[in-house]
């Protein structure tokens, strides 16, 4: 009975540990920096580089990473914005320095032709073949047996009627 | 396409079973080949080695406080009309201990200058680690903010970039100068371009 209890206290305090941990939210998440005085400008900061990729940690948007190059771009980002830069300017500042790859929306260009019209011509392939299928298929005919199909039908459950 | 279907669509007009039918069942294998290739490719391909934009176009100025002489400056417009390297180099740089060697012995050889741009760095420590290391550069350039690096799409440390005498980048090292790089694509490109006017 007492090691029964022991398990269950152990129970309870690990699941409480584990509670906190996956709570937890670490005091450096909020530290992205100044601006707080500024919420309108925040939100435009965040809206913004949440369609730029960190160049860092590459699965992350500018928005999210806390990477020290992704803050940097960020305040670069901040400042440009109080200096009253469009959203265009900037983003095309951060591409003469880091390419297209920092766009989650790569533009339309002669290199990025197939990535755009993939899948529509993958699509338009689909609906040829299917299209083509169903002409073979109505061209192979009803679908009815003729009478020596039937013969031949009858043979072969006779046959195996027989065995 | 309409090629492939037509033959089997005339031969399953014809007949139940016909002959000529068993070349689909290589479809899939041909697919699966293709993919494979791609597949393959893709798997060469280095995610983090993002092709640099300034490739054929100027350098982006700067102009700087040197680490080891904070009075003094160095601007790109110093090294106008001669081949160089920048490299990226941070004394918080692991990588940077990698290629150190290989930057070291292509200094001594004098081929091309490198100057370094000592990114992010607290200017002591990166006096230490050249001290303590030996410096291959001829002057690194002191970039406390990063704001040169952003302008030159830095991203990583190290990274090298090799710039002709107009001042245009010609080549961008991702990572370290190894041996490899050195001998295979930054030597020869160097010497290529000292041979332009």
């Amino acid at each position: 009975m007492r090691k029964a209890k022991g398990t269950l206290l152990r129970w309870l305090v690990c699941s409480l540990v584990l509670l906190r941990l996956l709570t937890f939210s670490p005091a450096h998440a909020a530290d992205a920096p100044p601006a707080a005085g500024d919420p309108v400008l925040e939100a435009r900061v965040v809206a913004f580089t949440s369609n730029l990729r960190c160049l860092v940690c590459q699965n992350e948007s500018l928005a999210a990473s806390q990477a020290d190059l992704a803050i940097d771009l960020k305040n670069q980002i901040r400042d440009k914005m109080r200096a009253g830069e469009s959203d265009d300017a900037i983003r095309d500042y951060l591409v003469a320095r880091y390419g297209d790859f920092v766009l989650y929306k790569p533009p339309l260009k002669a290199t990025t032709v197939l990535l755009w019209a993939g899948p529509f011509a993958l699509l338009v392939i689909g609906l040829i073949v299917l299209g083509l299928n169903i002409r073979r298929r109505a061209a192979a005919g009803s679908g009815a047996l003729s009478a020596e199909d039937h013969a031949r039908a009858r043979e072969l459950l006779q046959e195996a009627e027989r065995q | 396409m309409t090629d492939t279907i037509a033959p089997q669509a005339k031969a399953a007009s014809m007949g139940p079973k016909p002959a000529g039918s068993r070349w689909r069942y290589f479809v899939p294998l041909g697919i699966f080949v293709v993919v494979l290739v791609f597949l393959g490719v893709g798997l060469k391909l280095d995610p983090r080695e993002v092709p640099s934009p300034f490739i054929g176009k100027p350098a982006p100025a700067f102009s700087l406080p040197r680490l080891e002489r904070p009075e003094a400056a160095i601007s790109k417009a110093d090294m106008q009309g001669k081949v160089w390297l920048l490299n990226v180099w941070a004394s918080w740089c692991v990588t940077c201990r990698e290629e150190h060697p290989v930057l070291l012995s292509l200094s001594k050889s004098g081929v091309v200058p490198i100057i370094g741009l000592n990114y992010k760095d607290e200017r002591d420590e990166g006096m230490r680690w050249l001290k303590q290391f030996g410096s291959p550069y001829q002057t690194s350039a002191y970039d406390h903010e990063g704001k040169t690096g952003i302008d030159y799409g830095v991203y990583g440390v190290p990274e090298t970039f090799v710039i002709d005498k107009k001042g245009v980048v010609r080549y961008k090292q991702i990572g370290a100068v190894t041996e490899e790089a050195l001998n295979k694509k930054i030597l020869p490109l160097v010497k290529q371009l000292n041979a332009e006017s």
